[in-house]
């Protein structure tokens, strides 16, 4: 007996000429190796930059070690169940972000764009910190350290006066760095040396996402309501929720593949190594506080036995205070003149400085290493240690912009996929270099304050209240079963359905009604001439600016909403029903 | 007569080298800073070599090759350890320049400084800036090489990439052309009998099916 079976094509990809083929055209997804691949691969995106220099700072603000209990709360309140849905949504509708969302419901696809969007914003800001980050590892086989020493002024009297009054690591920073202008109008040109770096940077993301997202899996942000609200916060950009790369990385998962336990997992681990990371950030700080201390102290000693001609070495941090009370009686009009050059040494306030973000990186960080023994093989260590962390959510990144642009049919049936990375990767890396000029950096802190903040609570809330209210919770949940063979704990449906669009609801009007509240909008800017940062206002172009990032990807939702309406309005109106 | 010749030449003395005079020069030594147990103690002695290091320097100087130990002073040394001193003419009448006084202490700050077992840090002349050393300058700068290493490493990587993957795409729409012709033949239902797909068995085309015996086989020949 014959018995013809039409087969399916397994990994047919062939769009023939002629219409007779009767292959169905599903492709086939390309998969992760085994689960674990994909929970590094959501690792090594989550666990990022701001775990090492944002979470200790707001430790270090809001009172060290209770900090934790408002972060732990938001973490399983919050960050985990937002975590377990992306990847849910990624794995049941095996799509990047804007596919997802157009299977949830065709009006809300303007959430996949725009998270599209704010990736876009993201990879082109992000990577500029690789580059700084290649620029002092390739510093780092020196000796002495560049950053250690001020260069010498024009006659060799004596060392730059910029160096002088500022540090040698925030000049190293601000100037040989960045060349920075003193403000945000002054744009300078393209600066050649972070420029190479910048191109070093994408092109290493490229050789790494050359082949698709599968081969990132071999790779390897964050009492007092403040406190409350920086712990969620941070929870929520620490990891990395709303820009679509965890969607893009579920979807390649197996559709069995259990994402409550990996959700689980990689909070966890995103959690801890915050934490590990403020330890080992606390140590630093006290090491830099007892040697500016101390460095401190020894001035004072100087200043004072050069002034009174007392005997070398009879002055110590011992009888420093006996001794100053002394001079003051005994000498009383010479120690008036002496007095205000005389320093207050603290310990504690060398340790109330806390430092967030690239100040914390490469200013704070390289003063330790300086004055540590061996300091090159520390320094080697640490920019490579950046550098990983980096590179891991810069591929995070890119995954999230070109999972969609190769779902799509009709980009990726003209171009290979190493010819979509190339492009992604070129026209980024040509606005970067925006950053590496003399204002770069002042752009810089542009983008990473406003374009990715205000969007992706927005993104987060409408993804959640589409996914509960749109599709349907009772359906997403029988998806869930079919395709994982396990039932949805209530919390989860709990935190889906009310807890975390109330949060988010609650930090949106917070942020918004903060940022409206302060009036203008000031950026700190480096004084050559004094040797610190002043604040100053932003001026109407950078303003502008400002509101076109926020705009950008906020508009994505309703204007693809109205546009898809529209549309099927006109599909309607203009097809007549057949007789 | 002699203690009018002394008083004569301590009033000189006192006149030409004292604290901001014209044409003087304060120096500061950190002798336990530098040396720590091994510092030596500042007696007269040392006093003596110093003068004798100031009046080498201002040997070196051209008209001033006369110089001798006597016509360098030094006045209000305390217990820092820190004096002032002047260096006069010939005639013990006024000062030389502070200018030339700074240059020669400039060329030979070297030999003065390990004299003493100092350095520019400890034995300060002030008003006298040392030249700095220079960091040593490699002729190319250290990072440009290692950039270029890991540079060239990461464009031949991408190059390999891309070009492995141009060839598999290749091997790729070369491969199934092959099995397009044969299957151009048959219809597009692929036959299973008796539970054994006719695909893999089927290389030439044409509907031969080679779960059924051939007829020769089957029947006795005639």
């Amino acid at each position: 007996m014959r018995l013809a079976i039409k087969r399916r094509a397994s990994s047919g990809q062939r769009p023939g000429p002629d219409g007779e083929r009767a292959w169905d055209m599903e492709k086939a997804r390309p998969q992760w190796g085994n689960p674990l691949q994909f929970v590094f691969a959501c690792i090594s995106y989550a666990v990022g930059l701001g775990n090492v220099w944002r979470f200790p700072y707001l430790c270090q603000m809001y009172g060290g070690g209770s900090f934790l209990v408002p972060y732990v709360i938001m973490l399983i309140v919050e960050g985990m169940p937002l975590l377990y849905l992306e990847l849910a949504v990624g794995q049941r509708m095996r799509q990047g972000s804007i596919g997802a969302w157009r299977t949830i419901s065709p009006y809300l696809s303007g959430v996949g764009v725009a998270s599209v969007v704010v990736s876009f914003f993201l990879s082109m800001y992000y990577n500029v910190i690789n580059a700084w980050g290649f620029w002092y590892l390739f510093h780092s086989f020196q000796d002495p350290l560049p950053w250690s020493v001020c260069p010498l002024n024009g006659n060799r009297t004596g060392y730059d006066e910029e160096c002088e009054k500022a540090s040698s690591t925030q000049y190293f920073w601000y100037r040989k760095t960045l060349n920075i202008s003193p403000s945000i109008q002054e744009n300078g040109g393209v600066q050649w040396e972070p420029a190479l770096c910048l191109t070093l940077a994408w092109l290493v993301v490229y050789l790494c996402i050359l082949r698709g997202t599968e081969s990132t899996g071999k790779m390897e942000q964050l009492a007092n309501p403040k406190a409350w609200i920086n712990a969620a916060t941070q929870i929520f950009f620490s990891l990395g929720l709303g820009f679509g790369s965890l969607i893009a990385f579920a979807s390649y998962n197996e559709p069995s593949n259990n994402c409550q336990k990996h959700a689980i997992i990689v909070s966890i681990i995103n959690s801890s190594t915050s934490i590990f990371a403020s330890i080992v950030t606390f140590s630093i700080y006290g090491f830099k506080a007892t040697f500016n201390y101390e460095n401190c102290l020894n001035k004072v000693i100087l200043l004072l036995t050069n002034s009174f001609d007392l005997e070398d070495g009879f002055l110590t941090a011992n009888n420093l205070e006996e001794v100053k009370d002394y001079l003051a009686s005994t000498y009383p009009s010479k120690y008036s003149d002496v007095f205000p050059h005389i320093r207050n040494c603290s310990l504690e306030s060398e340790l109330n400085t806390a430092v967030q973000g690239t100040g914390l990186a490469f200013i704070v960080y390289t003063e330790a290493i300086k004055n540590m023994e061996v300091s090159q093989l520390w320094s080697v260590l640490y920019f490579f240690m950046l550098l990983m962390l980096g590179m891991g959510s810069m591929l995070g990144n890119t995954a999230a912009i070109l999972t969609p642009l190769t779902d799509s049919k009709v980009i990726s049936s003209y171009l290979p996929k190493e010819a979509i990375s190339g492009l992604v990767c070129l026209i980024n890396c040509a606005i970067g270099m925006v950053f590496t000029m003399e204002a770069g950096n002042y752009w810089f802190d542009i983008f990473n304050d406003y374009a990715a903040t205000l969007s992706l609570l927005l993104i987060v809330l409408v993804e959640t209240i589409a996914v509960c209210y749109v599709y349907g919770l009772k359906r997403f949940e029988s998806d869930l079963q079919a395709m994982t063979g396990r039932s949805l704990n209530w919390y989860w449906k709990a935190m889906w359905a009310f807890v975390s669009p109330v949060l988010i609801i609650s930090l949106f009007v917070f942020y918004l009604s903060d940022y409206i509240l302060t009036g203008t909008l000031q950026y700190q800017a480096w004084d050559a001439t004094q040797g610190q940062l002043v604040t100053k206002d932003y001026p109407p172009h950078a303003l502008a600016v400002i509101g076109l990032l926020v705009a950008s990807s906020t508009m994505c939702i309703p204007l693809v909403a109205l546009g898809t309406f529209i549309r099927n309005r006109l599909k309607r109106g203009g097809s007549s029903p057949v007789a | 007569m002699l203690w009018l010749l002394l008083f004569l030449v301590t009033a000189i003395h006192a006149e030409l080298c004292h604290p901001d005079a014209e044409n003087a020069f304060k120096v500061r030594l950190s002798i336990r800073t530098a040396l720590g147990d091994k510092a030596y103690v500042w007696d007269t002695d040392e006093e003596y070599l110093f003068r004798a290091m100031v009046a080498f320097s201002m040997r070196k100087v051209p008209n001033r090759e006369t110089t001798e130990i006597s016509h360098v002073l030094l006045c209000n040394v305390t217990q820092r350890v820190s004096f002032w001193f002047v260096v006069t003419d010939p005639s013990k009448n006024h000062t030389l320049p502070a200018a030339e006084v700074q240059s020669a202490i400039r060329m030979n700050r070297n030999r003065i400084n390990s004299a003493f077992f100092l350095d520019d840090h400890t034995l300060e002349f002030l008003k006298i800036p040392s030249t700095l050393a220079p960091p040593p300058d490699a002729s190319v700068p250290v990072w440009i090489i290692v950039f270029g290493v890991i540079f060239c490493i990461v464009v031949v990587a991408i190059a390999l990439l891309v070009l492995s993957g141009i060839r598999q795409r290749r091997r790729n729409n070369k491969g199934p052309l092959g099995v397009e012709d044969a299957e151009d033949k048959c219809e597009n239902i692929i036959t299973i009998e008796n539970g054994i797909p006719c695909d893999p068995l089927d290389t030439k085309g044409g509907l031969i099916n080679d779960g059924f015996l051939t007829e020769d086989e089957r029947l006795t020949p005639l």
